[in-house]
């Protein structure tokens, strides 16, 4: 059976890509940020060797536009292309997904009442690219499977913390129910408190991050108290993204052991957190 | 007909993204979300109004773009991630919008997101369990 090894968070902003393709990763600036990420790259390499990641994120305007803005969608394709998204960021190589356990998560996640969008053509942008390249490194054939599960962050009505949360429980179901032998590692994408729009712009939150990341790790349903306008009040409109983060804490078990936990700010506009969570098999 | 009040339309200096911003300005962000494809990009910039006009972008909204005025543009219902498309490969990045939206320099900007980490690694240590090298 396919069984989830653990969840890995990341930021997925645009400037980490950039400062790995520019060779930055090592400049005064960034090296905090990046070096706080290397035993989660040991732990992914050296303990967890997934057969694939579900990365979960958030588009911002590159496959979807606003004509169609589904809450949750799922890849279910072989391949998933990434491509220009206008502002100068090189494409990447494509990945490869799993037709066959996509179709297993879509047909589990309606079977309980999570209504998904299926989709058979996908671009994935940043969002889903960085955290990737973050965490495997930047390679011509990617050394890990990848589905994306794309949460509407961006057009409001955005889905609950607690609903989010609810998603990674199904999705956990759905996994463990899946009768190949795959491990399976969830990354939860985004954050964490940042504004990028209006007179507000710059708006950083280090205290609220370092609770969330607390919280998140120890006792997720404290999330869940807060409205997304009270997150929003927080956080920032951007920083609502860390709702994704309820999703992989979801699909690990509830007393999932802490392995690494990174906080940076700032970082381009954001505070930026990596946390490990190990399942205990 | 009304747009209903959202406990979030109180947050100062804060323009949500919803329905009464992304049903307003449809047209604008559609616009916009075109500048994902270079031929898109070199049309608009042979000649703006026209690319305007294609898209069905008037009025305001068509000043707006033509002045590159990205905060006007916010608050009409552009989308941040969708106005990024225009503002980044014509000069403006997302720091140079923050900055202009407080009236103050990127510089500055930056300054004052650097002031967010000052600190830091003591807040980590009392909380504790944090990697710091």
């Amino acid at each position: 059976m396919a069984k989830i090894i653990g969840g890995v968070t990341s930021s997925h902003i645009p400037a980490v890509g950039n400062a790995i393709a520019n060779g930055l990763t090592q400049e005064p600036y960034w090296k905090r940020f990046f070096d706080g990420y290397e035993p989660a790259k040991a732990w992914l390499r050296d303990v967890a060797k997934p057969d694939i990641v579900i990365v979960v994120y958030n588009d911002h305007g590159l496959n979807f536009f606003l004509d169609k803005m589904p809450t949750f969608a799922l890849g279910c394709a072989d391949i998933y292309h990434n491509a220009d998204e206008g502002w100068g960021l090189k494409p990447v190589a494509p990945f490869e997904g799993d037709a066959q356990f996509s179709w297993h998560i879509a047909e589990s996640l309606v079977e309980q009442e999570f209504d998904i969008c299926m989709c058979q053509e996908m671009l994935v942008d940043h969002g889903f690219v960085n955290p990737i390249r973050a965490l495997f490194g930047t390679h011509e054939k990617w050394p890990v499977k990848a589905i994306p599960l794309a949460v509407n962050t961006v057009q409001h009505p955005v889905p609950t913390a607690a609903r989010c949360l609810k998603l990674g429980r199904a999705l956990r179901k759905a996994i463990e129910s899946y009768p190949e032998d795959l491990r399976v590692v969830v990354l939860g994408t985004g954050g964490m408190s940042h504004q990028l729009q209006g007179e507000r712009a710059g708006l950083i939150n280090v205290e609220f991050d370092i609770e969330c990341m607390e919280q998140i790790a120890k006792d997720p349903e404290w999330m869940t108290k807060f409205s997304n306008a009270e997150i929003m009040e927080k956080a920032g409109t951007e920083g609502i993204e860390t709702i994704m983060w309820l999703v992989m804490r979801g699909a690990v078990q509830p007393n999932a052991r802490l392995i690494h936990k990174h906080y940076h700010a700032p970082i381009s506009n954001t505070g930026s957190g990596v946390m490990v969570l190990e399942n205990v098999l | 007909m009304v747009w209903k009040k959202h406990d979030y339309d109180d947050i100062p200096g804060t323009y949500v993204f919803d329905g009464k911003h992304a049903h307003g300005a449809y047209a604008l962000n559609k616009l916009l979300f075109s500048f994902n494809t270079e031929e898109n990009r070199s049309e608009f910039d042979a000649d703006p109004a026209a690319y305007c006009d294609k898209f069905g972008v008037t009025g305001k909204y068509k000043e707006a773009v033509l002045n590159k005025d990205f905060l006007g543009m916010l608050r009409m219902g552009a989308n941040i991630y969708f106005m990024a498309k225009m503002a980044i490969p014509r000069g403006t990045s997302v720091q140079d919008a923050g900055a202009q939206f407080q009236g103050i320099t990127t510089k500055e900007f930056q300054e004052k997101l650097l002031q967010k980490g000052v600190g830091l690694v003591e807040k980590l240590e009392k909380v504790g369990g944090y990697w710091n090298g």
